[in-house]
């Protein structure tokens, strides 16, 4: 058992299969729940998966190197605009526009990681809301390249592998999203086991330790950020490839601070807890702002409290401590 | 140069209002070290009460004001009896960052509910709304009335926290809490204190502020972002760092939308992320 990282490791891998393959198959399961059970909705959940993207890249940086920031968002959108803007262009290849999206959140996520991560506390949050900030007064004036207020729109991409065109039911472009997550997601988990995935585990712990037994820092944060950018630039790209569209929403700060609340509700330092937050949060989103918004943030502020009071360490968390008391599966320690 | 005078004059202005709401958030931030997101939410309920009270009560703008400022005191203390106490000094950041947005949203819906959706007016009385004839120019009188209480309230929370009895035993809870309650300081009640102080001063800057800071729902969040920049550029719990925080960032901005409008924020997140990175404690802050 491995005891070296016990403040944010969650007792859900210890099992006889390896986590990645347990990942692929639960996004698969749910993702054919998904497309069978609400073929009306797959619009509405490919959306879903497109920020669960965004989530687990804001799990890397903020839950693995305990960097907050409420800027995330950035990443996102440059994203989402470069393979906006590629398909435009004439890259209209799904696969390499989810490159291309990568790209742009990599090279994003280097530069503002190596600001960001210079500093800690109140200095880090607030240079982490002045980049987005930053980034999204530019799509806003940049309107050549981003189309300003009106978005970015025409972006037609080409048939995935040349056979499954984007129909008007959403039905591929939810396929492709639901596969693409699982790919990256099993990267993922294989990612941050990795020793350089503990490392920063180590790095959020205790820095000032981890600079001692040898560790630098500074550039591992900044690889983690540029990490984390290729994460929300897939899901920007998956996004723009999927609707058609990029709007100024996708770099805005409430995107940055909604993405926060999904990671912490689902628990953050958790991989999964990223997913389950992101899908709980919007699904809950999407019942009760149909019918009215100002009662969605009342009962999101509300359930805020509720989970910093009760829960802090999201949902997931309390869950999986609950169920391993339930089903001890070893003498209790 | 005409145009220059009235972006100094607008610039002050505003970083004033910036300073009036801010430099409550700053004394919590320096005091209790809690990222009170939820501090623009409070100014924004300051608004509400005083449009309520002239709007539909047809109180006067003084009683208005003092209307805004006690209702909000009142509305938030059980706010600080059930909640802040738990995030005073000791949790992390990213606790109070989810506590505060959650306090901020919670704010947005039950304003929304209570007040409608609509922008919400604070009409000036006669003598704050017409030019004021300074000899060689004619300057806006709200604006040189939000100039004024900025500068009140900067000598007067300069003189409470140097000067007082209060400010002393505030003064040494900052700098050592456990020693200050260990000397017979009752720090939960100065905290309390000081947390009706910061709300108060917010609401009164969202009153004063709202010709420039409209009163809509979702002000809360719409100008929270600034509050905290101003505080992380000034330092927290400097009066000084806070006023010339405001100052600078108002004449950043100010001059920004004059010039080159459709940049939007741009030049003030430019030269925020400049000062954090030369100044990482603020300009006047203290390093903890």
């Amino acid at each position: 058992m491995n005891t070296a990282s016990t403040t944010s490791e969650v007792p859900i891998a210890s099992s006889w299969l390896p986590p990645e393959l347990i990942g692929v198959a639960t996004i698969a399961v749910l993702g054919a729940a998904g497309f069978f059970l609400f073929p009306e909705d797959l619009a509405f959940l490919t959306r879903l998966i497109g920020i669960a993207f965004l989530v687990l890249s804001l799990d890397l940086v903020t839950g693995y190197c305990g960097i907050a920031t409420l800027g995330q968002a950035a990443l996102f959108g440059i994203g989402a605009y470069a393979a906006g803007n590629a398909c435009i262009a004439g890259v209209t290849e799904p696969f390499l526009l989810l490159g291309v999206g990568a790209a742009g959140g990599a090279l994003t996520g280097l530069l503002s990681g190596a600001l960001i991560t210079r500093f800690r506390g109140l200095p880090q949050l607030v240079i982490s809301i002045a980049f987005g900030q930053l980034v999204a007064a530019l799509s806003n004036k940049l309107s050549s390249i981003t189309g300003g207020s009106d978005g970015l729109s025409g972006i037609v991409p080409a048939p995935v592998l040349r056979t499954f065109s984007f129909d008007m039911y959403g039905r591929t472009a939810f396929v492709f999203s639901a596969v693409v997550l699982a790919v990256v997601f099993a990267l993922l988990l294989r990612f941050v086991r990795s020793p350089f995935g503990l490392l920063c585990r180590g790095i959020k712990d205790d820095d000032l330790r981890a600079q001692m037994i040898g560790a630098a820092v500074y550039p591992r944060l900044v690889v983690m950020y540029g990490v984390a950018g290729a994460v929300a630039g897939v899901g920007g790209a998956l996004t723009a490839i999927t609707t058609g569209v990029v709007g100024l929403d996708s770099v805005g700060f409430e995107r940055s601070a909604e993405a926060m609340v999904m990671l912490v509700l689902g628990g953050a330092g958790n991989l999964w807890g990223a997913v389950v937050g992101a899908v709980l949060f919007q699904v809950f989103e999407h019942i009760v702002s149909a019918t009215n918004p100002f009662h969605w943030m009342t009962l999101v502020g509300l359930l805020l409290i509720l989970i910093v009071i009760f829960a802090p360490r999201g949902i997931s968390y309390g869950a999986t401590v609950a169920w391993s008391k339930l089903f001890p599966r070893e003498p209790a320690r | 140069m005409r145009t220059i005078f009235s972006i100094v004059v607008d610039a002050v202005a505003y970083g004033m209002v910036l300073f009036t709401i801010s430099i409550g958030l700053s004394i919590m931030m320096g005091l209790m070290r809690v990222v009170n997101l939820a501090h623009g939410a409070f100014a924004m309920i300051g608004g509400y009460l005083a449009s309520y009270a002239i709007r539909s009560m047809g109180a006067s703008y003084v009683v208005a004001i003092l209307v805004a400022v006690v209702g909000t005191i009142l509305i938030s203390a059980p706010l600080e009896f059930l909640l802040y106490r738990r995030i005073y000094r000791k949790s992390d950041a990213l606790t109070q960052l989810l506590l505060t947005i959650g306090i901020t949203f919670f704010i947005i819906g039950m304003a929304n509910f209570v007040f409608g959706p609509t922008l919400k007016s604070i009409p000036l009385p006669a003598a704050l709304s017409g030019p004021l004839d300074i000899g060689f120019r004619m300057l806006p009188t709200h604006r040189v009335f939000v100039i004024a209480c900025g500068g009140v309230i900067a000598v007067a929370l300069w003189y409470l926290l140097e000067r007082t009895e209060f400010g002393v035993r505030l003064r040494a809870a900052v700098d050592n809490s456990d020693m200050a309650e260990s000397l017979g300081i009752r720090t939960e009640l100065i905290y309390s204190a000081t947390f009706a102080l910061a709300v108060g001063l917010g609401a009164f800057g969202g009153v004063i502020g709202a010709e420039l800071l409209p009163i809509e729902p979702f002000y809360a969040l719409r100008y929270m972002v600034v509050f905290l920049v101003v505080v992380s550029v000034g330092g927290a719990g400097s009066i000084l760092g806070a006023l010339s925080a405001s100052l600078l960032l108002g004449l950043a901005d100010t001059t920004g939308k004059y010039l080159a409008p459709e940049f939007g924020e741009f030049f003030f997140y430019l030269a925020v992320i400049l000062i954090v990175f030369l100044f990482p404690n603020g300009l006047f802050g203290r390093a903890h």
